[in-house]
């Protein structure tokens, strides 16, 4: 299997990924 | 004027985000920039990234996430949250320490890729110290993975570290 690292747009992608699951993690963590 | 503790804040996070704009400024121009590019240029021009330009910008790179992460540990405890934060905010149920917080690992996480993976393999890889031939290009594969993956975690880091700020983290 390829390495997603290999592609700019895949690693900017799961970047946006991870922050928005982080986010959602945070928020209904703090409620 | 008098110099109180707010302008000294105020100090370390202009520093703090002026040597983390040196940093992930420099990290976006490798991956945006300059590796996209190196296929497409003649090998007689390469010596130009490999020998001159790419050693420059690796030196205020690596320094720029040195100053990030100094500046930024003492505006942390500056601002009354680095305990809180290293912890993520467990058990303080403050949402902007746990994001403020997760933004400061997953930097710290990038400055030791930058330290003690990037520069030691990009060192042999562009012949600035001397290694077999057969290892450059693994150097320079491994150089390549950690700066890829200090860009993804770039986004992450940056959303937390700004959401921190945004109305006093108000939106948790």
């Amino acid at each position: 299997m390829k390495n997603p690292l290999d592609s700019l747009g895949q690693t900017v992608l799961i970047g946006f990924i991870l922050a928005a699951v982080a986010h959602l993690l945070i928020s209904a963590f703090s409620a | 004027m008098l110099v109180t503790h707010i302008w000294w804040e105020f100090a370390f996070r202009w520093l703090h985000i002026i040597s983390g704009v040196m940093w992930i400024g420099l990290l976006w121009y490798f991956n945006f920039v300059q590796t996209p590019s190196m296929p497409k240029i003649p090998d007689e021009q390469k010596p130009a990234i490999s020998k001159v330009i790419a050693p420059t910008a690796l030196f205020w790179f690596r320094w720029g996430a040195m100053a990030t992460i100094i500046t930024g540990l003492i505006l942390a405890g500056m601002s009354g949250y680095l305990l809180s934060a290293i912890k993520l905010g467990i058990g303080d149920h403050v949402g902007k320490n746990t994001a403020i917080g997760l933004g400061m690992w997953l930097g710290a996480i990038m400055w030791f890729n930058v330290w003690f993976i990037i520069w030691p393999n990009q060192k042999k890889a562009l012949g600035i110290v001397q290694v077999a031939p057969e290892e450059k290009p693994k150097a320079a594969r491994l150089a390549m993975l950690a700066s890829r993956f200090n860009t993804m975690f770039s986004i992450p880091m940056l959303w937390m570290m700004v959401i921190q700020q945004n109305r006093g983290g108000a939106i948790f």
